[in-house]
């Protein structure tokens, strides 16, 4: 039997570790990345085994940081750079945005750039505005990036892998929040493609859409939502960058409604796209309105309280979910 | 430097500057649309460093980047091309003016972006000496370059890490129309690279020998020990930073005192002084580059524009 049940933390660590193995041009760079082993523990121990040439320490030049990932790539390496949070991405939108994403298109195909940016994202720690953000729409919206947002250990691990050997720049998104969730990992698997959203829990009365720590929090509403006599189907989006729109349309036909739940902030999101094209490919087979629970358009607060009040709550979703099978009923 | 070298090392300034002067010309005639930046007036920087480079190094260039892709060794009617938007440009015409690479040729490409080739050569760099390849990585970036975040953090990562990046300041007084000298908060642009501990020298940018021998020094002493090197060179652009500019910030009389220092004019004065080779030699060349260049843009006038499927493509690489 060749399935383990690891952590996400140790999925990605396997990635980082396999492909440094297999492939002698990867490379790491990030800050405290090596002794440390990271902010959050993805690279301990990868510094002993491949040393100071494979695993480069940087650093606090972020912009830079990007940008000599860049140049390596160009040269046919293949950089995975490591940013220890993902507010910290801004700092790298120049090299990240007007020239890793243009590269291959404004120079006519000439090249690729095989670079990775991994960075842990999301709100939930009470780590405040700096260090709390989902800031995937930023990206979403630049052609040439990929986006991949895991939830599962098989996803961080078998897409980080395709990431790495992927031709293109790929931001790699890890939710604080789910580096401890747990899940099978077969070893004998073989790298997915680097798109597909995935149907992970069938059902029949409403479609819960989402990703990476909102993922975990809408499986736990499908279950408690099955205890009351209500079938969520939930899919994971996974890769946000190419969009598989096919596969939560083809949910969304089969149950009429959508809830889209996500943590970035609710002007032009990820959410507001997916719904929209809910909007534009189901209009005929929607029972109602498409619903999209997102962060509140505020900065992440430091409190607590109040960043449970940012976020949406699994009580949030159950309550859309009542009012819309509600609607119907009445 | 024997006489072939000396005359190449001229051929490829008349490249430079015969380019860019049919640019003005097919500009004026609405042959060219966007925006351009010419370099002339700067020709022996980009001729002078890229003499002492050969063909595994590489090199990023400007937004004022003409000069440095033809001393890279592009060809002019594929240049024309990019700068036409036609398919037969290096990229096919998507890139334009500021965003022209060829891979074959090792060079990274123009940029749009003020300092954005610094850190990329940088990177170029590290993968050379991942590799421990005898090659270098060159980065030209202007006078405004120096005060961006990623000139100091590239030149400090080339320094911890030893990487072999010549870093090439063409300094032209104006940062577009800023004087240089009030918004640089240090001795020179030269100085701060020693700051980082990376060897520098400021060199006349106006005297195509002495930025070979620069350059050509710095290169042989990379070659042997991988480490940054830094050269500053003084010039001066004619024109003004792009096509709208009148160039309301500097005197007539401060750019004639340069045009009285043309690195071309000065280079064959010297040829012909010192006894290298005769006048109609030097106008034998000037006469093969301009036919070079007429036979270039009836290239690029005849390339087809693209397909608009073409929009599509590139998006992402080998997809």
């Amino acid at each position: 039997m060749s399935e383990r049940e690891i952590t996400v933390q140790e999925a990605v660590r396997e990635a980082l570790d396999e492909e440094l193995a297999r492939d002698p041009d990867m490379l790491l760079m990030g800050q405290d990345l090596g002794i440390y082993g990271g902010a959050f523990g993805v690279t301990a121990g990868l510094l002993d085994k491949y040393g100071v040439g494979r695993v480069r320490e940087t650093p606090i030049s972020e912009a830079s940081t990007m940008g000599l990932a860049v140049g390596a790539a160009l040269m046919g390496l293949r950089p995975v750079v490591e940013f220890m949070f993902m507010d910290f991405i801004t700092l790298a939108m120049d090299q990240l945005a007007n020239h890793a994403a243009k590269i291959s298109f404004m120079y006519g195909g000439q090249c690729g750039v095989p670079l990775v940016v991994r960075a842990p994202f999301g709100a939930g720690r009470g780590y405040g505005v700096s260090h709390s953000q989902s800031l995937e729409a930023w990206l979403v919206h630049v052609p040439g990036l990929k986006v991949v947002i895991p939830s599962n250990p098989a996803d961080a691990k078998g897409l980080l892998k395709s990431a790495i050997r992927d031709d293109n720049p790929v931001v790699f998104l890890e939710h604080k929040l789910v580096y401890p969730v747990k899940g099978l990992v077969d070893d004998a698997a073989a790298v997915p493609p680097l798109r597909g959203a995935r149907v992970v829990r069938a059902g029949s009365d409403v479609t819960l859409v989402g990703y990476g720590h909102q993922l975990v929090m809408i499986s736990k509403v499908a279950d408690e939502l099955a205890a009351r006599g209500v079938s969520a189907e939930v899919v994971d989006v996974r890769v946000l960058k190419p969009l598989d729109i096919e596969t939560i349309v083809a949910s969304v036909r089969r149950t009429r409604r959508a809830v889209i739940v996500e943590e970035g902030t609710e002007l032009c999101s990820v959410g507001s796209e997916i719904a929209h094209q809910i909007s534009t490919h189901c209009f005929g087979d929607l029972a109602g309105p498409v619903v999209k629970l997102s962060g509140r358009d505020t900065p992440v607060p430091a409190a607590m309280n109040l960043e449970r009040g940012y976020l949406p709550q699994p009580a949030d979703v159950v309550a859309c979910v009542d009012k819309m099978l509600a609607a119907v009923r009445a | 430097m024997d006489v072939k070298a000396l005359l190449q090392l001229l051929r490829t300034m008349y490249r430079v500057r015969l380019f860019e002067e049919k640019i003005e010309f097919l500009f004026k005639r609405g042959k060219l649309g966007g925006t351009v930046h010419l370099c002339i007036g700067q020709e022996a920087c980009a001729a002078g460093i890229c003499a002492a480079l050969g063909d595994g190094d590489v090199v990023s260039g400007t937004h004022r980047g003409h000069g440095h892709a033809i001393a890279k060794g592009l060809a002019l009617d594929r240049l024309f091309a990019e700068l036409m938007g036609k398919r037969d440009g290096y990229c096919k015409g998507k890139g334009g003016t500021q965003h022209v690479a060829s891979f074959a040729h090792g060079f990274l490409g123009t940029n749009g972006i003020t300092g954005g080739g610094i850190p990329i050569a940088t990177g170029a760099a590290l993968a050379i000496a991942h590799r421990g390849q005898p090659n270098i990585a060159v980065t030209f970036f202007g006078d405004g370059a120096v005060n961006q975040g990623v000139f100091h953090e590239s030149l400090n990562f080339a320094s911890i890490w030893n990487l072999p990046v010549l870093y090439v300041c063409e300094n032209n007084l104006y940062a577009m129309s800023a004087r240089t000298d009030q918004l640089l908060a240090a001795e020179s642009i030269a100085a701060r690279a020693r700051a980082y501990r990376i060897e520098s020298v400021a060199v006349d940018g106006m005297d195509v020998l002495e930025v070979y021998r620069a350059a050509d020094a710095a290169v042989r002493q990379m070659r042997r020990a991988p480490r940054p090197y830094f050269i500053e060179c003084r010039t001066y652009r004619y024109a003004g930073h792009s096509k709208s500019d009148v160039r309301k910030y500097r005197t007539r009389d401060e750019e004639q005192q340069w045009q009285d220092r043309d690195p071309i004019r000065a280079f064959t004065a010297r040829l012909v002084d010192e006894g290298t080779c005769g006048t109609d030699e030097i106008e034998s060349v000037r006469a093969e580059v301009a036919e070079e260049v007429e036979k270039a843009v009836e290239f690029a006038l005849a390339s087809p524009e693209n397909d608009m499927t073409e929009l599509f493509r590139d998006v992402y690489a080998h997809e």
